[in-house]
């Protein structure tokens, strides 16, 4: 299986049938005329349907964040008297800016440090015949089968005793350590479709293996370090579980917004809440759709595989 | 030059290494050591009691109900999910209106697939946080005033203890059918063209060519998604977390295996026992995943 998913391929196959296949399928297609157009019809009315059902919800808690409460549960289907922008302001004094700069921060430490780790250690797993090869390639890529509820407790205590409960490089630490399986598996794959020809040449001018890695093979591997890298990017962002246990002061946005829904619950304040979700929500979106591609590329890639 | 290498590889493997060991093997190997202790997580001290915790989940009630709503998802999220996906990727793949029988793509086969796949790349407390609105059990409520409209009574949804596993069975249900939706198409578009133009020559129609080519050659994928909706099934933990009266209730009706790791080892001071769950899901994990894999094979085909 290749990295990349090509989509909207399916288009092409019709166009190629051959000639004879058109004649000989015209019995078929004589009585199968009407038919095509209630299937068609019918496909649509089905897809319309379920895209409904998903973007809905989304676009709804998107206008939500410009009503007031009342409005939100009095009348859930009807645009805002007056746009609300107030309730970003308040979702700010929950606490929304500390969470999105904790996001930010983590993410981002968490993800150029995954790429790097994670990409070296694919290289050589990839590139280089040493004893122990297999069983460490084996132990990172068993890591992406295991359930992370059978570690949460013991990896509790582990964080704990290095004293990096609720810190900033504690949590990138083990996002890291948690992002490495997939990111390894991924780029596995990835660097032995790559030739080695290119490597080899660098080599007998004189270049030593760490600059042929950093300088030959890396801007050559581009493509799927943009696909694995997004995809951390989003699986960073979103992840809810880690923190939870690990990172109880200082919250991300994910848990930020869980804690914002559990206390509304009794304030009533929910055009903040579904502020703060607009602001969890909206970079996400954005990067989905600029990439979409590559995200759906990477995320199912190494499924297929 | 050999030398070299060497440390090349040392150099390049150690950090990363030492990371995982830490942080993701060590916890691993840990949780097995710690089920057959009684330790709180508190102190330092700790007995080993044996096999006395596994002995005391197994009269666990409220370990019970979680595992058998974990087999409710275990047994709904791949069946609703990959049959849904099918049929939407059947439906993208040959609901187009112009030309013979065979496959032909859908117009905006390219949006619905951008649609659809949406909730896969947003946390599960936004998700949680939306649905747990629309799922509002007032007749104002917007699952309900949409019932209400075609003429269906209003529902509790995650009030009501007969229903709130389901409605969480749903919102599972659907974020998944978008990523499998286009796993499934990626491994259509991977079956050579030359089989289909055999199918057509041969005068099958799309349905018989769906049913008798397709989903034989996809056997693979859908057997892969049936373990990876498995895993996700035992794993749930954040939508329930944040989702339902509790979290787990109304009435421990959605009680699952992750939030009692959660509770016992952080909240009732019990790190022994909820390790011992540990271990429990882990086994179920493994065999589950063995017997999909068996129970499931057939014989592969290459092209």
């Amino acid at each position: 299986m290749t990295v990349t998913v090509n989509t909207g391929e399916p288009d092409k196959v019709d166009n190629a049938a051959p000639p004879s296949g058109k004649a000989r399928g015209t019995a078929a297609s004589r009585d199968g005329k009407v038919g095509d157009v209630a299937v068609n019809v019918f496909s649509h009315a089905v897809l319309v349907g379920w895209s409904v059902l998903v973007l809905v919800p989304f676009l709804w808690a998107l206008v939500a964040s410009t009503k007031t409460s009342r409005e939100i549960f009095g009348s859930p289907w009807s645009l805002p008297d007056s746009v609300q922008w107030s309730n970003f302001a308040s979702a700010w004094d929950k606490g929304v800016g500390d969470y999105l700069l904790n996001s930010i921060v983590v993410v981002t430490g968490g993800v150029i440090l995954t790429m790097l780790l994670g990409s070296m250690t694919a290289y050589v797993l990839a590139r280089y015949e040493f004893r122990g090869n297999r069983l460490i390639y084996y132990l990172f890529a068993g890591g992406m089968m295991f359930p992370v509820f059978l570690a949460i407790v013991p990896l509790f205590f582990v964080v704990q005793s290095l004293g990096m409960l609720s810190t900033y490089h504690g949590l990138i630490l083990v996002y890291v350590a948690y992002s490495l399986p997939f990111t390894v598996f991924f780029m596995h794959a990835f660097f032995r479709t790559l030739p080695t020809s290119v490597a080899e040449a660098a080599m007998i001018d004189g270049a030593s293996h760490t600059r042929v890695f950093f300088q030959v093979m890396l801007p050559m591997a581009k493509p799927g370090l943009l696909s694995i890298g997004i995809f951390n990017v989003l699986g960073q962002w979103n992840q809810f579980v880690l923190p939870s246990f690990l990172s109880s002061e200082k919250p991300v946005l994910a848990q930020g917004i869980a804690s914002l829904l559990a206390s509304q619950r009794y304030e009533g304040d929910w055009g903040a809440l579904f502020a703060a979700l607009t602001v969890a929500m909206v970079p996400v979106v954005v990067v989905y759709l600029v990439f979409y591609r590559q995200v759906q590329g990477g995320l199912t890639g190494g499924t297929l595989k | 030059m050999k030398h070299g290498q060497a440390r090349f590889i040392v150099g390049f493997l150690a950090f990363p290494l030492l990371l995982y060991v830490v942080f993701v093997i060590s916890p691993f190997i840990q949780a097995f050591h710690y089920a057959l202790t009684d330790w709180t997580g508190v102190s330092s001290e700790f007995n080993y009691v044996g096999l006395q915790n596994f002995q005391n989940l197994m009269q666990d009630p409220l370990f019970l109900t979680a595992i058998k709503n974990n087999a409710v998802l275990l047994i709904g999220l791949p069946l609703v999910t990959i049959m849904l996906a099918l049929f939407f990727a059947f439906l993208l793949n040959v609901g187009g209106s112009a030309g013979g029988a065979g496959v032909q793509g859908i117009r905006g086969n390219g949006f619905y697939k951008l649609a659809f796949f949406l909730p896969q790349v947003l946390s599960v407390p936004v998700i949680a946080v939306i649905w747990a609105v629309i799922f509002n059990p007032t007749a104002d409520g917007m699952a309900n005033s949409v019932l209400g409209r075609v003429g269906l009574g209003s529902s509790g949804w995650l009030a009501d203890p007969n229903l709130a596993l389901y409605s969480v069975l749903w919102v599972l249900i659907w974020g998944s059918v978008g990523f499998y939706l286009v796993l499934f198409n990626a491994a259509m578009t991977a079956i050579p063209r030359d089989i289909f133009e055999a199918a057509l020559i041969d005068g099958a129609g799309r349905f018989t060519t769906f049913f008798n080519v397709t989903m034989p050659l996809l056997w693979d994928t859908i057997q892969t998604s049936w373990v990876y909706l498995a895993i996700l099934a035992l794993d749930v933990y954040a939508l329930v977390a944040v989702m339902t009266a509790g979290p787990g209730g109304p009435d421990n009706s959605t009680q699952v295996i992750a939030l009692q790791i959660a509770q016992n080892g952080f909240q009732f001071g019990r790190a022994g026992y909820a390790s011992a769950m540990g271990v429990v899901l882990f086994f179920i994990t493994l065999v589950i995943a063995l017997i999909m894999l068996r129970v499931t094979r057939r014989e592969r085909i290459e092209y």
